[in-house]
């Protein structure tokens, strides 16, 4: 297994790496040992699922653009 | 007067005249000034492209036909390209042609005109790209499963950028960056390309972020107001770009060649919005399960393990039996070993006692005595055997030197010394007749050698002539030479500045007598 820092994951990675731990420990033929690393990895990549879930933040922005129709930056767009 | 009137019999009377040349020039001015800019409605009749790079074709309705050229200079501006059937609607001026009595449109700009020409011209683009591969499934990238941020190419005013918005907000709130493009018109297409491409040239996490995902919307309308997506430089851009693009132009039933070329099309840009995100509430749900899951399989995993633990532990033997009988077997061999090890010590102790008796001194000495007279007796036998070998050897050659007797050789001697006595006389003897016969022979020769040369002639009266050192046979000869000798047989005589027919004759002549002989 890649042991990934959780913390540079995308949510889809750190999904799907807690189903394969998930299901790996719920076969039962991991040893002890292993099964309590699973457990930790397991326990860490579902933390990281929630953050990103968490920062479910909504931010919409138009660009401005400039004569020649480049964007030069942006403005905030609200109440739509 | 009268004849002009006579001339001029059928027509009106006072009507001007004009040549061939006024009144054409004429026509040509009129039409020129009243059709300066026309549009023209009709279809694309027959279209001929000469090598010169102008095009000369036929506009028609039903009745009538209208000549028209576009120059090598408009041709190659134009964005569409006139082939026939295609309905159209030219802007350009009329013009004549007085050397043939014709007139034809000049065209500046033609374009198609109506559903039928922009479907027509639609379905010749998607073979274009289609043939270019640019539609091939293989090329459609995978959709972030949770983009971080989403441009969306649109129109910032209006119910798309709303409906988009709204639907994300219910499944996934996300960072949203609009870029605003017109949807219609001239500068739909050119801004909505620029759009896409602008998109991707963005850095990831930069002042402005680069998106994850692309969304071009349009709200339906008519085949006309969409015809901006239908252009291929947005196709081309749409499939250029690397950042996955889902496209939602129009309503359901409203296919634009961007459709084609995108990674994914959603009906409306609602779906757009369905397509782009997860439902934020099902991943929490999903991500509680699977946290459940895992401590569940984990605490199962301990449970199952302590049970056969107790299991196979209730199984084991006590230890302490299995260690008693051993630890009686200990104790019972460390006892014996005790024993054995003394009882080993003193036999040992024993045996040495024994050895050490025999061994003392005296014995030592008399081994030595024995051996030293034997040392003596060995040589005083040595020194008999030498003195008797010297003995014999001294008899053996006294009797040899008796055999030596000196008598006989001397004798021999003399027989030899006799023998080579008489040899060397004959040798003498056979020399000394040898050298006297060639002594003889030597005589001969000589004398027959003096009497062949010329001194002998010489003796007899002759006398040889030289001049400057050579023998001279001629008068002429001597007369050329500057010293002239006379050799007589008692010796020469100079004779410089001497001349004489009696003596060079005489000098002629002994050659001639030693060729005599």
């Amino acid at each position: 297994m890649s042991e990934k820092k959780t913390s540079e994951m995308s949510f889809e990675e750190a999904m799907r790496e807690l189903e394969s731990v998930v299901s790996q420990l719920e076969s039962g033929d991991v040893e002890l040992e292993a099964s309590i690393k699973l457990y930790e990895r397991g326990a860490e990549l579902k933390k990281r699922c929630e953050q990103k879930l968490k920062e479910a933040e909504e931010k919409v922005a138009a660009i401005t653009l400039d004569e020649s129709g480049q964007p030069k930056g942006t403005t905030p767009v609200e109440g739509l | 007067m009268t004849d002009l009137i006579d001339d001029d019999p059928g027509t009106g009377g006072n009507a001007p005249e004009f040549t061939v040349s006024e009144i054409s020039g004429a026509v040509k001015r009129m039409i020129e000034g009243e059709f300066s800019h026309v549009r023209v409605r009709g279809e694309v009749g027959r279209v001929s492209r000469p090598r010169s790079g102008h095009i000369y074709l036929d506009l028609k309705d039903e009745r009538s036909v209208l000549s028209g050229v576009i120059w090598k200079g408009v041709a190659a501006r134009l964005a569409t390209q006139p082939e026939e059937g295609l309905e159209v609607i030219a802007v350009g001026r009329l013009t004549t042609f007085p050397g043939q009595s014709k007139y034809q449109i000049v065209i500046e700009d033609i374009r198609p005109a109506g559903v039928g020409a922009l479907m027509a011209m639609l379905e010749k683009r998607k073979k274009m790209l289609e043939a270019e591969g640019l539609f091939d499934p293989a090329r459609k990238k995978p959709l972030p499963y949770l983009p971080e941020v989403i441009g969306v190419v649109t129109s910032p005013s209006g119910a798309v950028i709303r409906d988009i918005l709204h639907r994300l907000r219910d499944r996934f709130p996300r960072k949203v960056l609009i870029w605003p493009v017109a949807v219609q018109g001239e500068k739909c297409a050119s801004e909505v390309a620029r759009a896409i491409e602008g998109f991707n040239r963005l850095t990831p996490g930069g002042s402005l972020p680069r998106p994850d995902l692309l969304i071009v919307a349009r709200g339906g309308g008519s085949l006309e107001d969409l015809w901006g997506f239908n252009e291929e430089i947005v196709a081309r851009a749409a499939a250029a770009s690397e950042i996955p693009l889902i496209s939602a132009v129009g309503h359901e039933t409203d296919t634009t060649l961007i459709d084609f070329v995108a990674d994914r099309r959603a009906p409306t840009p609602t779906a757009a919005a369905e397509l782009a995100v997860p439902v934020r509430m099902e991943l929490l749900a999903w991500v509680d399960n699977q946290g459940a899951r895992l401590s569940r399989s984990l605490s199962q995993g301990v449970t199952l393990r302590q049970q056969r633990l107790r299991d196979l532990s209730r199984a084991l033997p006590r230890p302490e039996a299995i260690v008693e009988t051993q630890n009686q077997r200990l104790d019972y061999a460390s006892e014996r070993l005790r024993n054995a090890l003394v009882a080993v010590a003193q036999r040992k102790r024993l045996r040495l006692i024994e050895a050490s008796a025999s061994l003392r001194p005296s014995a030592l000495q008399g081994f030595l005595r024995d051996k030293r007279q034997r040392v003596g007796q060995i040589a005083d036998s040595m020194a008999l055997g030498v003195k008797r070998g010297l003995r014999n050897g001294q008899r053996d050659l006294d009797r040899l030197g008796g055999r030596l007797v000196p008598g006989r050789i001397a004798r021999e001697t003399q027989i030899r010394a006799r023998d080579l006595d008489r040899l060397s006389r004959r040798l003498s003897d056979v020399g000394k007749g040898q050298v006297s016969g060639w002594r003889d022979r030597i005589d001969g020769l000589e004398r027959l050698r003096q009497t062949l040369g010329y001194t002998e002639t010489l003796r007899r009266g002759y006398a040889v002539v030289r001049g400057n050192g050579e023998v001279v046979t001629t008068r002429e000869a001597a007369a050329g030479a500057r010293d002239l000798e006379i050799e007589f047989a008692d010796g020469k005589l100079a004779a410089t500045g001497i001349a004489g027919p009696v003596r060079t004759r005489r000098k002629d002549e002994p050659p001639e007598q030693g060729s005599l002989f």
